[in-house]
């Protein structure tokens, strides 16, 4: 069977390596005034006047989605996301009325983003599309444990902005719910027929 | 390291210390000069010891996968192929097709990525002040935004996850792959010219820290510091894991092991993954790229109670030998998990390599065996 | 020459006579002569920080522009008040001097390696009449000042008492004696021809475009004289006793705030007055036509500074032994062949001189690269296999 071999060809003269080299180095140099970053021009951006376009499915740090006001997230502190977080930053109390009965409502949700490796697994588990990896990154705090421990009123974002920084995901998700929420809505109607209706969600 | 070296009276003992802007990462040297002449080495690891295998045996085997990033962090997408390999043999899981072939992309894009920046910073170690890094890594911006825009994160990826990857490929993002990866030839290309041949590179690493071969062999150094020294051993022809053997690729060979012979092996390993890739995005089918029986694990990562047994998953990484042990007792958590890093294995031979170098040698030898020292360390 | 360039020509001569004038209608003659040597001296004392802060700006700048990035350029337009930030920068740094350091020679090693870069800037002709004090023994006060950077350096690292400087300091010294011997004798055929050590009847001995590199005993001994220049200044790719990524810094580890900011000082300083040297000896001074002398003068001296940081961006650094392997191997021998070769190339005229002249060179170059044959890239194969 052939062997293709690669020979590295001795230089005839000693120097002609350094003269190839430095003739690569003056081609970017001169390049770096006349053309653009693709073709070997200038390859930074200046920040922050600009900033560096990020990916729709980029993530960073969690934030959790409400639908219609604040305070009815879609969150019901069920505690998965706790249970499943690699690293346990997460931190749920659920909310209870004056009774003592539960609420489906988280009365605390903390994030400790000093902790929060972005693996994005909150997100892979929430049974009731409440939590998603955000984008923004520039977050930056002056103090380890009080700036970066986010509570829940900066934890909660409209489904609007949900729908901004990932449409596609977004449109799935909302197609879903209302297809959800039809079904149980098809169930609950006394005049139908026991068996067209269907479990909810 | 003998003491006895330690004790004539004109040798020196000098510390890379752990603190060090040539030893990639916190890593250690104690190495005694006689003169310029290194006359013993010792290693001191552990500086970034993070309790990565008994952190696993606490969470459940899915949760495990945004660790494994971590470990080699330069190129995650492997370490999360080595980690899936391991225990999809423990359970039995197959893989679809077209996961596979994404699996294969990601894999030798990943490992165009370390090889660029191992090159760059070697020759950053060797002086030439950034410029070939810049170039390289101006390269490998290119492939980290394609990991960003299919997996959500450049460095840590956790893209993978047992029967397939986490979501799919589009055609945009293929025709963003082929478009990245059809400039690579042309850019090693001009990086060649401004180095290989270059005279003050080959009086550097020429004859300099050369591995011999049975020295290689039983030592268990494996990856590209092996083939440099001539041993033909790639894991993706002699297991055939994955699809691997679908694909026309050759393996390069070194004949003398030195440090010129790494980093040129490195550099034709680059030019075979860009053939594996184009004939991965030219052949992949349409398909699932999930296994669907594991994708309730998405949700609920308790699912996965494999049987009780132990299953080794071996891959062929950028450094060596990557390979994952698990052993399972039945519950959804490991019982044991141990990474065999390449990086560790092949440092073990650094000693040998350097007795009797000059100290500029040792940086540039240490730069060659490509190490990392989260790996190292886990 | 048109009467606009020779009036710009000697603008500044013209301005220092005219002060003179200014000052001998109050003072006595002697007080005229002392102005007169206070006015050269206070200029370059200008002069030689400003080109040094405005040499560490370019040299980013380009380096950058070769990295495809742009250098500085957040501090003032085009990153002009850049260094003025890092001057400021290191005068406000703590001066850390080390328990066991010797205090004293701490202190005077930045001291003794800055006077000796400004005292070149005498001899230098920056134009037409314009040397500062035309020594007649130019060149060899030249030589032997820059000689004097090799001891401050080990002074330095020695009192430093840390180990990495001592390395480093040792590699210095070792270094730059051994590229004194080449770039000496790299300069022979200069005097030989223009038989004179003065710096500037050098440059009037290479009339209008007649400059000696254009010969091939000079383009020899420029390239040989450059190269040294470069190991002198310790600059890439011979910079092994500031080597950031083996030793951390060399024999200024130590150093912090305006001492360093003086060592730093003193290696921009020596690469532009080594230019200037190496322009003046080889590549005509400020002859040309045209423009004005002083215009040439910085041309090609920029032209060379470009040429060193052009290799400062390209090649990595050699190892000691190597170094001076090139030195007492490579560039020694050479530097006598070109001697014999300048003699030949003066006594035979004719197109006969120079093509004898080449054809030695280049045999005992070839000869001489082929004698050093462990030195040079090998032939490689590398097989690939299924």
């Amino acid at each position: 069977m052939t062997r293709p071999q690669i020979a590295k060809e001795k230089n005839p003269v000693f120097g002609t390596g350094i003269l190839q080299g430095m003739w690569v180095t003056m081609k970017n140099f001169i390049d770096s005034y006349f053309k653009k970053a693709d073709q070997g021009g200038i390859f930074t951006i200046q920040y922050p006047e600009e900033l560096c376009r990020i990916s729709e499915n980029s993530r960073n740090f969690p934030f959790l989605v409400y639908d219609a006001a604040p305070d009815s997230p879609r969150c019901t502190a069920c505690g998965i996301c706790e249970r499943e977080c690699p690293t346990k930053c997460i931190h749920v109390e659920m909310a209870k009325d004056t009774a003592g009965k539960p609420l489906r409502k988280p009365a605390v949700f903390e994030i400790d983003y000093g902790l929060c490796m972005n693996c994005g697994m909150c997100e892979d588990v929430c049974p009731f599309d409440s939590i998603f990896m955000d984008r923004v990154y520039e977050i930056a705090g002056r103090d380890r444990t009080k700036d970066m421990l986010i509570g829940k009123d900066a934890l909660l974002k409209p489904n609007a902005y949900f729908q901004k920084i990932r449409p596609k995901d977004a449109a799935d998700i909302d197609a879903r719910r209302k297809a959800a929420e039809a079904k149980k809505a098809a169930a609950a109607r006394p005049a139908t027929p026991p068996d067209a209706g269907g479990t909810a969600s | 390291m003998s003491e006895t070296i330690l004790n004539e009276p004109q040798t020196l003992e000098i510390n890379f210390g752990p603190q060090h802007p040539s030893t990639h990462g916190v890593f250690r040297m104690r190495a005694v000069l006689d003169g310029e002449t290194i006359r013993g080495l010792k290693l001191v690891i552990g500086y970034l010891h993070r309790n990565h295998e008994q952190i696993a045996e606490n969470l459940t085997y899915p949760g495990v996968f945004a660790y494994t990033d971590r470990l080699d962090y330069l190129n995650s997408m492997q370490n999360n192929f080595g980690y899936a390999l391991a225990a999809e043999k423990l359970a039995g899981i197959t893989v679809p097709e077209r996961a596979e072939y994404i699996r294969v992309i990601m894999a030798e894009l990943a490992r165009i990525v370390n090889h660029l920046l191992l090159v760059g910073f070697l020759l950053n170690d060797l002086g030439a002040f950034f410029t070939p890094c810049l170039y390289a890594v101006r390269e490998r911006e290119r492939i980290l935004d394609i990991f960003e825009d299919v997996s959500g994160s450049r460095m840590m990826c956790n893209y993978f996850r047992f029967g397939g990857v986490k979501n799919d490929l589009t055609e945009n993002q293929l025709g963003e792959i082929r478009k990245v990866v059809s400039r690579l030839p042309a850019f090693l290309d001009e990086f060649e010219a401004l180095l290989s041949k270059n005279e003050i590179l080959c009086m550097r690493c020429q004859n300099v820290g050369g591995l011999p071969k049975d020295l290689a062999v039983n030592a268990g150094i494996t990856g590209p510091m092996l083939r440099a020294s001539g041993i033909n051993y790639d894991i993706r022809k002699t297991d055939r894991y994955s699809i691997y053997d679908r694909f026309d690729f050759k393996v390069p060979l070194g004949q003398k092991g030195d440090v010129y012979d790494r980093y040129y092996v490195r550099i034709l390993e680059m030019r075979e993954s860009v053939k594996i890739v184009e004939q991965a995005i030219a052949g992949i089918p349409r398909g699932e790229f999930l296994n669907a029986k594991t994708l309730p694990l998405l949700r609920n990562p308790r699912l996965f109670k494999p049987a009780a047994g132990e299953a080794y998953g071996r891959i062929e990484s950028p450094k060596g030998e990557l390979g994952y042990y698990l052993v399972s007792d039945g519950t959804p958590q490991p019982w044991r998990y141990h990474v065999r890093a390449p990086s560790l294995i092949n440092l073990t031979v650094l000693e040998e390599m350097c007795v009797g170098q000059k100290i500029a040698d040792a940086i540039v030898i240490l730069g060659s065996i490509d190490i990392v020292l989260g790996e190292t360390d886990r | 020459m048109n009467p606009a360039m020779s009036f710009l020509d000697s603008i500044f001569v013209n301005l220092k006579l005219w002060t003179l004038n200014l000052i001998g209608h109050f003072l006595p003659g002697w007080a005229v002569i002392l102005a007169s040597i206070v006015i050269s001296g206070v200029v370059i004392l200008c002069l030689g920080p400003v080109i040094m802060m405005y040499l560490t700006l370019l040299e980013r700048k380009v380096v950058g522009r070769m990295q495809n990035r742009y250098g500085p350029n957040r501090v003032g337009p085009w990153g002009l008040l850049q260094p003025i930030a890092d001057g400021i920068k290191m005068f406000t740094k703590e001066d850390i001097v080390p328990t066991n350091a010797d205090k004293v020679i701490h202190l005077l090693a930045p001291i003794v390696i800055v006077v000796p870069a400004l005292m070149v800037f005498l001899v230098v002709p920056f134009g037409r009449d314009m040397t500062a004090a035309d020594l007649s023994i130019g060149v060899l006060y030249f030589i032997a000042v820059s000689s004097v950077t090799t001891l401050p350096i080990f002074m330095g690292s020695w009192a430093s008492r840390n180990k990495y400087s001592m390395i480093g300091g040792m590699r210095t010294a070792a270094q730059m004696i051994s590229y004194e011997v080449p770039m000496t004798l790299a300069v022979v055929p200069v005097i030989m021809m223009s038989q004179s050590l003065s710096t500037a009847s050098i440059v009037n001995a290479q009339e209008g475009l007649r400059w000696f590199v254009f010969t091939p005993w000079g383009l020899a001994g420029f390239v040989i004289f450059f190269i040294c220049t470069v190991a002198e200044c310790n600059r890439p790719p011979f910079d092994l006793p500031e080597a950031e990524s083996e030793l951390v810094a060399g024999f200024h580890t130590e150093y912090s705030g305006m001492k360093f900011a003086l060592f730093y000082m003193a290696e921009y300083m020596n690469a532009f007055t080594l230019s200037a040297i190496a322009v003046t000896l080889f590549l005509g001074g400020w002859q040309g036509p045209f423009l004005p002398s002083w215009v040439w003068f910085f041309t090609k001296t920029f032209a060379l500074i470009f040429a060193m940081i052009w290799f400062r961006a390209t090649f990595p650094r050699f190892r000691v032994d190597q170094l001076m392997g090139i030195a007492w191997k490579l560039l020694l021998p050479l530097t006598l062949v070109n001697m014999l070769v300048a003699g030949l190339w003066y006594f035979i005229p004719g197109i006969t001189g120079w093509v004898g002249a080449a054809v030695i060179l280049a045999v005992s170059f070839l000869g001489l690269t082929a004698l050093n044959k462990p030195v040079i890239p090998e032939k490689r194969v590398y097989l690939l296999e299924n």
